[in-house]
């Protein structure tokens, strides 16, 4: 039992604690606040309280668990919502009300309800950490697979189907002579990785939806991708439509230091959004951790890490999980905040020397990995960065970009002008488009890759005759080019552009994707051959087919390819008819021509 | 009991920090009672606390207090404050003193004015739309019930103006609930003061109001507790008696001021230009307490204005709140030199909480694709005119001329209004279809099929 000697906002040092070990947690004051131990200097520790030291008094004491920070996994987390030391809120709510009272605690998961365990392992069986032994039907479409926690190895003595709650034992572990009792709940320290038998390269893409990244600028399972930008660039509209439209099967979403309303939204509304994969209730699917920035800050540093490990958790059972954590730069300056406290050796603006080894820890977690179980499961780790001012030379971003594999560089003036996803396409990257070209060609066909670097080709010639536009005037261009310039600008507004708000926009799948670009080209190839034979720009760029294309988006998946085939059709006839129509004026004049001669 | 000793152990005193010595037992955020030689008294509240000394920031001018005379006392407590409903219709100084008359308060009941954090679990879904009858908020950037939205303004600029337009005109359709406005001057001028108690006065709003002034020459380090103080009577009013409560802290950058002057008085690590680098934390603690409550009647809705040194959108103090707040009203000094008031500048404003508030039952089923479609014409607008500016309006394509036209238009008869003129929703999105009907119809995309065949005026028609 230590004294507390000193409270500066949320650190705490106290003495006689040479019996702790450093990251231990520990019961801070007679109100026994959560901490955490981040230095021991002699018979000193220096500590992170997770809550608010208001009316805290140097002389009350501090106990340690003896334990690193945790979390508890089992049955039961799916659909909760956590703080960012994983006190489930709605429990909080409960017992305090509206406002979160200090020093409260509630078990995460309920430990007195029932489940209904299936035992897969069978008596006699040699298990280690990480072994399958059983699994609970939690939702419709998860398994919740039982593993052995970390540290225990042996012959399963004693194993049997039935219904328990958390706290009993579903299985005997015989080591040597000594006997182990399993019960369905484990604790993982969230500091650490969780261990894993192997480490893949990841060859499919993480499917979410939106057009933008699916086609230009694809995540991996497995992989990891960063979304700086300044604010009102919609960096949480993103995260929020990849949580609910990606193809993983399990979304954790991590609310790091942000408003409080966002989170209140996904509360309401995952419970009544459906998963496109499975049509369930997408809550069933999701944990949520929620440390708002009004909550205290030392929590929010923990919160990415309550976040991973439970992600880390369910990857292991052969999932592929999706992270969202929003916003990483909270995080970073919870670290700041606290290394100034500790007055350590500020490095580049004010951010402790190890910012980028922590980032570069936290997106190492993220992977496709064969668990020791056994099972293949993979976390992909999606960041929200919130530069000062929007300028990524800062140390978050710049420690982020150097691990991350995918960049959606989101900008101000495509905000500005609504728009969305505000993610530039001119620089940003995906270096994971090589990896995935194979799963792209046998799924979706070869012409999609050709389709996709086509359009990126417009777009870029594009960008180079607005700078020519710019000086000279659109009308001094000749018709060739005005066409790429009309095309650049149907790939913006009908294809990159893209509507959270509308129920059919929200999400494309990657047929719809690949139709609407093959429109789009259809109707670039088309248009540039009309132009070559003399059509004014002006008149194809207004056939009616155009304006049918800009609708695709908001035509449903069932009628698409229908639709697009008519479309085509469509151009096809307007535009043969225009080159006829041309060509029949030249032969005409030339006719006249001949008669005058 | 430690009450009743008076510490006459204070060991320094530097700007606004006082260190009292020999004190082993202080708490954390404690609230001191600073007693001079000749009688009068000051607060103070425990910054740091050791088992041998507590640094202690005085609310206050630090002048007079002498280290040998200058006695301390904790009072055990934290900074609670007395709210009531009567402080309606009242005036108090930045430490929530009466102010305007000598008549006591009978409060209702003490509050610490730090709050505490609402659980996320516990929020209500802001989605009631409140029309304030200006086109370029109502119509573009809808404000909520619940929301925080500040003014991003500049020296020079009528944000006092618009503030108080916005306060006379809010309302929310079908509601016969309760108001109450809260408004925390801090640090402005005594004319900026008096403008808003005359003109709550003039219109009638000020027995509904509670009004903090922390004036430009009041102690600055009063500034950190003025906001926290508005705050805390807000909840009360909000959640005990079910007010919907409107409030009004300006200004934030005074606010942001003040918590650099203590952070450097700590001699605290400097952040981005010397602000701290818990700016962020420290004012979410203050933006945050904006929201709806399930299961309480009333809501909290904040309209705060950041005055943008040299109009620096990328200044620490308007970044970090636009990180926090939902959103943003931005004004603009080209705006205003043109004539046009209120000068919002549609680029770069924007509510987080719109499409909650908005759309069939609340505003009308066309709402959000006008909405995008003026938003996307006017950044054509205004490309069109960059363009004109350097090849001459004869050199613009047909359709650009039309967007160029447009965009004068929009500027003139949208964003443009008076005063005292208040349009309603319908009117707002009707001026909008004006403007709308003078481009192509195939250029609106954004807007549904339908609501374009409803909406759109042919001419002629």
């Amino acid at each position: 039992m230590g004294i507390i000697e000193k409270i500066a906002g949320p650190l705490v040092v106290a003495r006689d604690m040479s019996d702790s070990n450093m990251y231990d947690v520990v019961k801070v004051g007679d109100a026994r606040l959560v901490g955490e131990i981040i230095q021991l200097r002699g018979e000193k520790a220096v500590i992170q309280v997770y809550e608010d030291t208001t009316g805290v008094k140097p002389g009350e004491p501090v106990a340690t668990t003896a334990a690193p920070l945790s979390v508890s996994l089992g049955p039961g987390v799916l659909g909760q919502i956590y703080d960012g030391i994983q006190r489930p809120l709605e429990i909080l709510q409960k017992k305090s009300g509206a406002f979160i009272a200090r020093g409260i605690s509630a078990d995460p998961i309920a430990m007195d309800k029932k489940w209904k365990f299936v035992a897969t392992a069978k008596k006699g069986e040699i298990v280690h950490e990480g072994s399958i032994v059983g699994y609970v039907q939690e939702t419709e479409y998860v398994k919740h697979y039982i593993m052995i926690p970390k540290g225990i190895r042996g012959k399963i003595k004693n194993i049997g189907s039935g219904t328990f709650n958390l706290k009993e034992e579903v299985a005997v572990i015989e080591d040597k002579s000594e006997e182990i009792k399993i019960t369905m709940m484990q604790d993982r320290p969230v500091r650490n990785a969780s261990k894993f038998a192997k480490k893949f390269r990841s060859e499919e893409p993480l499917i979410t939806g939106q057009r933008i990244i699916d086609t230009f600028f694809p995540i991996a399972k497995g992989g990891s991708a960063a979304v700086p930008g300044p604010f009102g660039a919609g960096k949480t509209v993103i995260q929020h439509q990849l949580a609910k439209y990606t193809d993983a099967d399990i979304v954790v979403y991590v609310g790091c230091g942000e408003r409080g309303n966002e989170m209140t939204e996904i509360l309401t509304e995952f419970p009544e959004l459906k998963d496109p994969k499975t049509g369930r209730p997408l809550i069933e699917r999701t944990v949520l951790i929620a440390n708002t920035s009004n909550m205290p800050v030392a929590a929010r540093e923990a919160s990415v890490y309550t976040g991973i490990t439970i992600a880390e958790y369910f990857r292991d059972m052969g999932y592929n999980v999706a992270i969202m954590a929003d916003s990483t730069s909270r995080w970073a300056e919870a670290m700041r905040e606290i290394s100034a406290r500790l007055e350590e050796m500020p490095g580049e603006e004010g951010y402790p020397a190890y910012l980028s080894k922590r980032l570069a820890e936290y997106y190492e977690r993220s992977g496709k990995i064969e668990s020791l179980g056994g099972k293949i499961g993979s976390v992909t780790i999606i960041g929200a960065v919130s530069p000062p001012g929007g300028d990524i030379s800062e140390p978050v971003s710049q420690g982020t970009l150097r691990v991350v594999k995918a960049f959606w560089s989101l900008d101000a003036s495509l905000a500005n002008a609504r728009h969305f996803p505000s993610i530039n396409w001119l620089n940003s990257y995906s270096l994971y488009l090589d990896a995935l070209d194979p799963w792209y060609k046998k799924n979706i066909g070869e012409r999609y890759i050709e389709n996709r670097q086509e359009a990126m080709r417009l777009l870029q010639r594009e960008a180079e005759l607005k700078d020519i536009v710019q000086l000279v005037g659109e009308d001094a261009l000749p018709d060739s080019e005005k066409v790429v310039l009309d095309i650049g600008r149907m790939l913006r507004e009908d294809y990159l552009r893209q509507s959270a708000f509308d129920e059919i926009d929200a999400y494309t799948s990657f047929k719809k994707q690949g139709l609407i670009l093959g429109s789009i080209l259809h109707f670039s190839k088309r248009a540039g051959e009309a132009v070559s034979k003399g059509v004014s720009s002006q008149r194809v760029s207004t056939i009616k087919a155009r304006a049918e294309i800009s609708r695709m988006k908001t035509i449903p998946e069932k009628e698409i390819e229908s639709h697009s085939k008519k479309i085509n059709e469509e151009i096809d006839k307007e535009v043969n008819a225009l080159i006829r129509e041309e060509e029949g004026e030249v032969s005409e004049a030339r006719a006249e021509e001949k008669v005058s001669k | 009991m430690k009450f009743d000793i008076e510490y006459k152990t204070l060991t320094s005193v530097a700007g606004p920090l006082v260190v009292v010595g020999k004190v082993n037992n202080a708490a954390y955020n404690e609230i001191v009672k600073i007693r001079m030689k000749n009688g009068e008294e000051r607060l103070g509240q425990v910054l740091e606390t050791t088992d041998e000394y507590a640094v202690v920031q005085v609310f206050g001018p630090t002048n007079g207090i002498n280290i040998k005379t200058t006695s301390v006392s904790f009072l055990g407590e934290t900074f609670k404050i007395g709210v009531s409903e009567e402080m309606l219709g009242r005036v108090f100084d930045g430490q929530g003193r009466p102010k305007d008359n000598d008549i006591p308060v009978a409060y209702e009941e003490r509050r610490d004015i730090n709050g505490e954090p609402i659980n996320p679990a516990s929020r209500g879904m802001p989605s009631d739309f409140i029309e304030t009858g200006i086109s370029s908020i109502d119509g573009l950037n809808t404000l909520v019930r619940g929301q925080k939205l500040p003014i991003f303004s500049g020296s020079g600029l009528p944000h006092n103006m618009l503030t108080a337009q916005i306060t006379r005109q809010a309302k929310v359709k079908n509601s016969s609930d309760g108001f109450a406005v809260v408004f925390a001057g801090i640090g402005i001028t005594y004319d900026d003061a008096s403008y808003f108690i005359e003109e709550f006065r003039r219109t009638g709003a000020l027995s509904r109001t509670v009004a903090f002034i922390n004036l430009a020459d009041d102690p600055s380090i009063e500034r950190i507790i003025t906001p926290r103080i508005a705050l805390t009577t807000a909840e009360f009013l909000a959640y005990e008696k079910g007010m919907h409560v409107l409030v009004i802290l300006n200004d934030m950058t005074n606010y942001a001021e003040a918590l650099r002057e203590l952070a450097s008085a700590r001699e605290e690590v400097p952040g981005r230009r010397g602000y701290p680098g818990y700016m962020y934390t420290d004012l979410a603690s203050i933006y945050e307490r904006a929201g709806i409550i399930k299961g309480k009647k009333g809501s909290i809705t904040q309209l705060n204005v950041v005055t943008m040194p040299s109009d620096d959108v990328t200044h620490p103090i308007p970044d970090l709140t636009g990180y926090i707040t939902e959103g943003q009203i931005y004004l603009n000094r080209e705006l205003y030199n043109k004539g046009i008031y209120p000068p919002i500048n549609p680029q770069g404003s924007l509510s987080r909480l719109m499409n909650q508030g908005i759309g069939h039952g609340k505003t009308r089923e066309d709402h959000r694709g006008v909405a995008d479609q003026l938003y996307g014409a006017y950044a054509r607008a205004l490309e069109a005119k960059n363009l004109s500016a350097i090849v001459g309006v004869e050199a613009l394509s047909e359709i650009d001329r039309i967007y160029l036209n447009f965009g004068e238009k929009f500027e003139n008869n949208f964003v443009r209004q008076g005063f005292d003129e208040s349009r309603s929703i319908e009117d707002t999105l009707s001026i909008g279809w004006d403007l709308l009907s003078k481009l192509p119809e195939t250029d609106l995309t954004r807007i549904k099929k339908e609501y374009v065949s409803k909406y759109y005026k042919k001419e002629g028609k």
